[in-house]
């Protein structure tokens, strides 16, 4: 085996496209990216942006449409022999016992009885897991689960140990102690692994695990920017240094208010993207609104919020995104700020809120497409599955039945569009379906 | 655990015809006549077996009976690995398949009986003719279910378990040891628990099979009940019907249980509040010296052997789909040759179908009228007597569990052991035959409701009735606005597997040979049997097509649909 310039891993304009009918949809965009030896690299990303495909594109498990992949400077044919990854669910047997599950990797690559055993008892212990060998997956709490599923990952010796989001079905603690144990055995050298790519939403792990983190956007999922993490281990997430350097990736994220045309993007099947609704509860928009008109100035850090309101930093940038398309906030550098218009909707009463948020979610393409469409209809309604064909042409069929899930409770919310399950049609609410709109609320009972 | 799992098969939730389903009937067509044409020349007169009335002959008949099944389940297994791997696999298998199983697991399996017997018998010798007939009947009858549940649980394996199983480099055979198998083991089992009650029915029918000069007995349990009934033993009718129940409980407890106990470990989560299945003789098993010696000596061993060798073979692929274009081109070429050899066929079906004279056509619509009447008729008595004692019973937990074992064996009882023994007493009420079919349905169907109502009333959370309670509701808003609601969906699906049991009850209910005599009714079924009486093969075969057509068209434009909108609207999840 070469070992040229130390690169392990080597991708060269890999694209990803799936094909939907006539319609092409680019789940990854040229694609560049190396990993070297004795690197610990981050993937960062928002869900949907194509992190996940790319682990699987780098550990062969599935071929891209474009581009090449090396390893070791030769290009990967099937499922990489020297790779290993550690899963968000676990993927362990469950009928599998804990030394099992361990054992099972090295079965297949036909390692005898005895020297199974030898190993994989080796490594729980190494792990924690002294004591559990004989006990099923299901007995075990979500953290101690992971570790055997790293314990699984480390018993074929991979030179590319692949983690894809392991820490985020775990509890708080859990993932703390995790990631602590698998720092030090990375560190330390205890393990024969040349390279750790983790892919992860959460940015403060990244930064806190990572020597270089790669942060992606989606539709197209691409790589935006890279950033090099010269923070000394063990680092501590308290320090300003550490809080500065995940300020920048939030803002690295978050992206910038864009001006209005830009950031509403155009109607489904006019030139132009359309830009696609956050999928997001109403309630949870109003608690974010809530909460920053309770806060000085009403603007914050998003980092700072992420921690404050307890959620996880993607569905927060889901929510700073929805704000922001609505007007109700801008953002700029890893802040937000609300607009006056998000004062006035976190102050005002259930029936205010509604008929603010009618007047804003009018103003979107894809809802003026859609009240369009519905106009021109039989008696106003349309079967969901009809809208949902129409939005395939912009989106792949799973995101366009997400955008219609949204679409459609952002508009009942509103008052703006009526849905009956069981009939699954889609109408628009006949007090409005002029251009008025101011008689919404009062229209009501 | 039992009452839900048992009888919670979800259906396809694709409804109306499609091309496949076409594909799929013409090619029941092409084998029916195939069969048809194989039958011109089985002989005349058969002569059945001598049948021993003496108790100590059970032993013998009983283990004739039990070898008949577990052949059959071999080869519905062996046939499920095969075939639902393919349909798994292969998009283009998949497409045809689908629509294949999905026609053959609603068409009535009785109704082939008659073709089946004749062809075979026509080929081979008497003994073996019957044998094999028998066992083609039961794995035609406890093949789909598991097919189709083989398949669902392969499609419905987590992506992240595959594809842990590709990067550690599980081949070919130890994912299926390791991965397929086990996630598959306990819809499998419950599924074979299905198959085997179902199969009783219809080896019962083909043990006892007669008509006319051709009588295509088999020595087993279900003779023995049909002789003992000729001759009006009743203690030897008590002594069959002891040891059939025997027989059954025996597998029950010593098989089956322990296995579902066994079982467990499978399930992919555990699920806090379900009680896990237990069993005596797994605790037994699990405490046995003797158990445990075979178990690490010599099953284990040899299982560590059997995997070296096997990943010696078979090698890990180095993709997670490899191989199906090759696949899929080498079925393309066995589709078109399969093809043509249906066109063919269909053509020559066509050709012996045009013998039936009109007037007989114009006979099978009344004779199709009685028999649906039948059937109807059956549902409905069923459903005025379960639906009430089934909410009884489920809405009282205790009482659920008491009877849960006393339920299973009478409904493990096949209506067709039964038949004989009945039909002299129902053939003395007013109605005659007629109306002792219905009984003789409903016989074998009402279990699938009863079982179905009490899965359904147990299910209904018990937040919606102490709401129900709360708010004072009287009977009849109780019944209309939580419980029927509540039922529907489980009431639809008893209703599916009932009906579909009572069309296949009808070939043996409607004509009956008794006393030395035969005696018939009007009905398809009846038909079926006259035909193969009086050797009419354009009839039978005519008669055979409509009654399939009609179940498979009742199953896809009411019954599919009327399961949809119960699902959709009615499930309570």
């Amino acid at each position: 085996m070469t070992n040229r310039n130390g690169t392990l891993v080597e991708l060269r304009r890999v694209s990803q496209r799936y094909q939907s009918g006539e319609r092409t949809f680019t789940a990854l965009r040229e694609i560049d990216l190396s990993i070297r030896e004795g690197e610990f690299v981050g993937l960062l990303g928002p869900s949907g942006c194509g992190k996940s495909t790319l682990l699987r594109i780098i550990t062969g498990l599935q071929a891209s449409t474009d581009g090449q992949v090396l390893y070791r400077g030769s290009p990967l044919r099937g499922i990489n022999p020297h790779a290993a990854i550690v899963f968000q669910t676990m993927a362990l047997f469950p009928w599998l016992t804990v030394q099992q599950n361990v054992e099972i990797a090295l079965k297949a690559r036909g390692v005898p009885r005895e020297e199974r055993a030898t190993r994989a008892v080796a490594l729980l212990d190494k792990v924690g897991l002294d004591g559990f060998e004989s006990a099923y997956p299901r007995e075990l709490s979500g953290g101690m689960r992971q570790k055997v599923g790293f314990a699984r990952a480390m018993a074929v010796e991979p030179e590319l140990l692949c983690l894809d989001e392991p820490f985020s079905a775990l509890d708080v603690l859990s993932a703390d102690t995790l990631r602590a144990e698998l720092l030090e055995l990375w560190t330390s050298g205890a393990i024969p692994t040349r390279a750790i790519l983790l892919v992860t939403h959460n940015i403060e792990e990244a930064v806190f695990l990572a020597d270089r983190v790669i942060v992606m956007e989606k539709d197209p999922g691409r790589v935006v920017s890279e950033l090099p993490i010269e923070l000394p281990h063990p680092r501590h997430r308290r320090s300003p240094e550490f809080a500065s350097v995940v300020d920048r990736v939030y803002g690295l994220l978050a992206g910038q208010t864009q001006p209005e045309h830009v950031e509403l993007g155009t109607a489904p099947g006019e030139p132009g993207r359309t830009r696609a609704l956050p999928h997001i509860t109403i309630n949870d928009l109003s608690g974010l609104l809530e909460h920053l008109a309770g806060l000085p100035r009403s603007e914050a850090d998003l980092y700072r919020i992420a921690s404050e309101l307890k959620i996880d930093s993607d569905h927060l940038l889901r929510l700073a995104e929805a704000a922001e398309l609505l007007g109700f906030a801008t953002i700029a550098r890893g802040d937000i700020a609300l607009t006056p218009l998000g004062e006035t909707f976190a102050d005002a009463s259930i029936l205010a809120r509604k008929e603010i948020f009618a007047s804003r979610t009018r103003r979107l393409p894809i809802y003026r497409w859609l009240s369009a469409l519905l106009q021109a209809a039989d008696r106003q309604q349309l079967k969901a599955g009809v809208i949902q064909r129409a939005l395939e042409i912009e989106f792949p069929p799973a995101e366009a039945a997400r955008q219609l899930d949204t679409l459609v409770s952002w508009g009942r919310y509103a008052e703006l569009l009526g849905y009956d399950d069981s009939s699954e049609l889609i109408s628009l609410e006949s007090a409005v379906s002029g251009d008025g709109g101011a008689a919404t609320a009062q229209s009501r009972p | 655990m039992g009452f839900v799992r048992l009888f919670d098969i979800r259906q396809p939730r694709r409804g109306g015809l499609g091309p496949g389903d076409l594909v799929a009937l013409v090619t029941l067509a092409v084998l029916l006549y195939g069969g048809v044409h194989l039958a011109l020349d089985a002989p005349r007169r058969i002569d059945g077996p001598d049948i021993s009335l003496a108790p100590g002959a059970l032993p013998w008949y009983a283990s004739l009976s039990l070898a008949r099944m577990a052949a059959a389940y071999l080869l519905s297994i062996l046939f499920t690995f095969a075939c639902g791997s393919l349909a798994a696999s292969s998009r283009t298998a998949e497409r045809f398949l689908l629509p294949a199983l999905d026609v053959l697991q609603s068409v009535p399996i009785l109704s082939f009986l008659p073709v089946v017997l004749l062809s075979f018998s026509a080929v081979l010798p008497q003994g073996v003719a019957a044998e094999l007939a028998s066992i083609v009947l039961i794995f035609t009858s406890q093949v789909w279910n598991l097919t189709f549940a083989w398949y669902q649980s392969l499609t419905t394996i987590p992506t992240e378990l595959r594809e842990a199983s590709a990067i550690f480099r599980l081949g070919r055979w130890m994912r299926f040891r390791v991965l397929e198998l086990p996630f598959a083991a306990i819809t499998l089992l419950w599924n074979s628990m299905m198959s085997w009650a179902g199969g009783w029915f219809f080896l019962m029918a083909a043990e006892i099979f007669t008509v006319g000069e051709r009588d295509f007995r088999l020595p087993g349990l279900g003779s023995y009940l049909k002789e003992a009934a000729r001759q009006g033993d009743l203690s030897a009718t008590l002594w069959g019907l002891g040891t059939l129940v025997l027989l059954i409980t025996v597998l029950d407890q010593l098989v089956w249980r322990p296995l579902v106990a066994w079982a467990d470990r499978f399930k992919l989560e555990s699920v806090g509040g379900e009680t896990p299945a237990t069993s005596w003789a797994l605790r037994a098993a699990k405490r046995s010296l003797a158990v445990d010696w075979l178990r690490n000596r010599i099953v284990r061993p040899m299982l560590e052997r059997l995997d070296a060798a096997l990943i010696a073979r078979h090698s890990a692929e180095d993709r997670l789909d490899g191989g199906v274009t090759r696949r899929s081109r080498r079925l393309w070429l066995l589709g078109v040759g399969a093809g043509l050899l249906l066109a063919y066929g269909a053509v020559r079906a066509a050709m012996l179908l045009s013998l039936v004279p009109t007037a007989e056509w114009a006979s099978l619509v009344p004779a199709l009228a009685a028999t649906l009447g039948r059937v109807l008729a059956a549902l409905v008595i069923a459903v005025l007597w379960t639906v009430p004692v089934g909410v009884w019973i489920g809405s009282r937990p205790r009482v659920a569990a008491a009877m849960q074992p006393m339920v299973q064996v009478a409904a493990s009882v096949p209506a067709t052991a039964l038949f004989p023994v009945l039909v002299s007493a129902l053939l003395h009420m007013p109605g005659g035959l007629s109306a002792a079919a219905i009984g003789l349905m409903l016989l074998g169907t009402q279990w699938y409701l009863l079982f179905n109502v009490i899965a359904g009333t147990t299910a209904i959370p018990r937040d919606l009735q102490y709401t129900t309670a709360l708010l004072q509701f009287g009977p009849v808003d109780r019944w209309r606005t939580l419980l029927l609601p509540a039922l529907l969906p489980y009431l639809v699906t008893g209703a599916l597997t009932a009906a579909g049991g009572a069309w296949n009850a009808s070939i043996v209910a409607e004509y009956v040979e008794f006393g030395g005599q035969s005696v018939h009714t009007v009905g398809v079924g009846a038909r079926i049997a006259e035909a193969t009486a009086a050797g009419d093969y354009p009839l039978l075969l005519a008669a055979t097509l409509t009654m399939v057509l009609t179940v498979v068209a009742f199953n896809r434009l009411l019954w599919r649909r009327l399961y949809r909108v119960a699902e959709a609207r009615f499930r309570i999840d």
